[in-house]
């Protein structure tokens, strides 16, 4: 019944395409407008920018141990001092900041893509398959996420993990405590939306299960999908922290914000050293005001119904 | 409602078991326990441990034990400080309890002001800095502010204690423990309140700014009632409802420690107890601390329904 009509006047389809661009550009608009979401996304991308750039241009990035060097307090020379290993500690810092933010990034990306699709097929199916996916994270809910992400660090150790892998299991662990919220989220919305006309319309095609579920009724949660995606990343950021704080997350020798604030746990260097471990934290403290003051910019746009702000 | 009630009992006694499944074998699975990892101890004794503990029976068999003890009211028995589980629990546990009832007060006391003056005042000033602050407040790594706060206040201007709740070696009793208590606490409880502030405010502003716009707010002042008395009784009453249901969520929170601050400010609780169990492996009060903390959850999440449902009787169970 659509395909006669656009192909009868096709200049009306063409001005539907644009209608449906301009969305995204109105909402791009919208955003530009609130100078405090955009002061936070400036200061995400400077993050990045500085974290993955700025090692290269320093004279320390190789990390060369020279402890001729060690525990030296902020100078012209090391602006930020050196660690007890002769360490640049800005160099690091910003290496750290590499780490944490991709740790930050990834096990978004993989929470999001898992609770998406479960979340997706849970509410659109229902049933038996909706029963089981629910089940699984009702009992995910049921223990507090700190204490999981504790036991699963204690789980690494115990194994012996080497230090290169548990960076890639951290973002596994992340993920595993944050993808039930997502899917609870998407199928609250999947079981509104597959009441709608279009649903039926489609249904009426006959299209494959497939085509419905990701080319007509993902797009409709993509907004919801980038405010909580946007949010987590913060989210994953502090768990993170938390984790290699207490040495059961990533470990040295790669640095992370979170590892880094270890040296607090050494009493001298908690009292008489503190070049060693505010850095660290107040990056992790900026970085994440900024992600969720963006964050929550782009819910006023981008899902008004949810408004909890203004 | 009684059929609803079975239905949701029955369903909490599934997801517990579920729970203890996960982490009976979460823990177990792990090579290296608390006999293992003592290296004071001879081969015959450690045999001899597993014997008395159990430890040498296949993992189905101790699933089942550590079930029907705990259906008992038994949680296990501590390895390390050789003590049943329980009886350390009750040792900590108001310890803990002490900290959150407080900072659960003075959260929600700030909350609940501070909410309803930015939903008044909405667009102002006073309500842009709040906002920020609530930003701020949620993005604090908390392990970093206390770290930082006890840098501040005990290190360098040395005016409050750095950790622990009563003064190392100290004897008080009556009225100057109290104090030392009191003393020892603010820390703490300042970072706590902080931590848990932010989304709380947020949630009685939104909540105030729905309420504000209710006919009846209107109705109030229009027969000529004083502002504060508007916003304080009729418009803060309903937008308190809600927040009825928050209480059961509170239940973890209130009983279950917190692990960061407790450990950080050194505070004899249930959390820094489990951190210090952590370190050598105590699997048994692990086992039981994760079990009490998950059903510490479950329960508060049905309290929370319940309460949701007498709260607004629209809402169907």
């Amino acid at each position: 019944m659509s395909i006669p009509t656009t192909a009868g006047r096709p200049e009306k389809a063409i001005r539907a395409l644009d209608v449906s661009d301009s969305l995204w550009r109105q909402s791009i608009r919208q955003l530009r407008k609130n100078k405090l979401a955009v002061a936070g996304f400036a200061f995400i991308a400077f993050m990045f920018l500085i974290c993955f750039i700025g090692p290269l241009f320093s004279p320390y990035a190789d990390g060369k141990i020279n402890p001729a060097n060690m525990h030296q307090p902020p100078s012209a020379k090391h602006w930020l001092g050196t660690d007890l290993l002769g360490r640049d500690v800005l160099t690091r810092l910003l290496q750290a900041g590499r780490i944490s933010l991709t740790v930050g990034l990834a096990s978004m990306a993989l929470s999001m893509t898992i609770g998406t699709v479960l979340g997706i097929v849970s509410g659109y199916y229902r049933g038996v398959v909706d029963q089981i996916i629910m089940r699984v994270a009702d009992l995910l809910f049921t223990i507090p996420g700190l204490p999981i992400l504790f036991i699963m660090g204690a789980l690494m150790s115990d194994w012996k993990i080497p230090t290169d892998y548990r960076l890639y299991l951290v973002m596994l662990m992340l993920s595993i405590i944050g993808w039930p919220g997502v899917a609870r989220l998407v199928r609250s919305q999947m079981l509104t939306l597959r009441e709608r006309e279009y649903m039926q319309a489609a249904d009426v095609l006959g299209l494959s299960d497939k085509r419905k579920l990701f080319r007509h009724l993902l797009p409709n949660v993509f907004p919801l999908l980038i405010v909580i995606a946007t949010l987590s990343i913060g989210g994953a950021i502090l768990s993170e922290s938390a984790l290699s704080f207490f040495g059961l997350g990533v470990m040295p020798p790669t640095p992370t914000w979170g590892n880094m604030i270890d040296a607090a746990n050494n009493v001298i260097d908690f009292e008489k050293r503190p070049w060693l471990w505010i850095p660290p934290g107040l990056a992790i403290f900026l970085t994440v005001i900024a992600i969720n003051i963006f964050g929550d910019g782009l819910r006023d746009v981008l899902d008004p119904k949810q408004n909890t702000s203004r | 409602m009684r059929t609803y009630l079975l239905r949701r009992c029955l369903y909490m006694l599934l997801i517990l078991i579920g729970a203890s499944l996960l982490i009976f074998f979460l823990y177990s699975l792990t090579p290296g326990d608390y006999v293992d990892n003592n290296l004071s101890l001879s081969e015959e004794r450690k045999a001899e441990l597993r014997e008395i503990h159990g430890l040498n029976k296949p993992i189905l068999e101790r699933y089942v034990n550590w079930m029907a003890n705990m259906f008992k009211g038994d949680f296990g028995y501590s390895l390390a400080q050789q003590r049943p589980v329980l009886d350390l629990f009750q040792d900590y546990i108001w310890n803990s309890f002490l900290l959150a009832v407080v900072s659960t007060f003075f959260t929600w006391f700030f909350a609940v002001v501070v909410g309803v003056l930015t939903a008044y005042k909405q667009y102002s000033l006073l309500d842009t800095l709040v906002m920020v602050g609530i930003f701020a407040a949620m993005s604090i790594p908390s392990f970093f502010i206390g770290l930082f706060l006890i840098k501040v206040f005990a290190v360098d201007l040395k005016i409050l204690p750095p950790g622990g709740m009563i003064t190392t070696g100290s004897r008080a009793v009556g009225w100057e423990y109290v104090a030392q208590v009191l003393h020892h606490m603010l820390l703490p409880v300042a970072v706590m309140v902080l931590l848990g502030v932010g989304s709380l405010t947020r949630y009685f502003r939104s909540n105030m700014l729905e309420v504000i716009k209710q006919d009846y707010v209107r109705t109030a002042r229009a027969k000529g009632l004083k502002e504060r008395t508007v916003l304080y009784r009729h418009a803060l009453k309903n937008a308190m409802l809600p927040a009825i249901t928050l209480i059961g969520f509170e239940l973890p929170g209130l009983f279950g420690g917190s692990i960061i601050i407790e450990k950080i400010f050194n505070w004899p609780g249930i959390g820094q107890l489990y951190m210090q169990s952590f370190t050598v492996r105590d699997y048994p009060l692990l086992m039981g601390f994760t079990m009490f903390l998950a059903i510490l959850t479950v329960v508060g999440t049905f309290i929370s329904d319940i309460l949701y449902h007498t709260s607004d009787p629209r809402v169907r169970l």
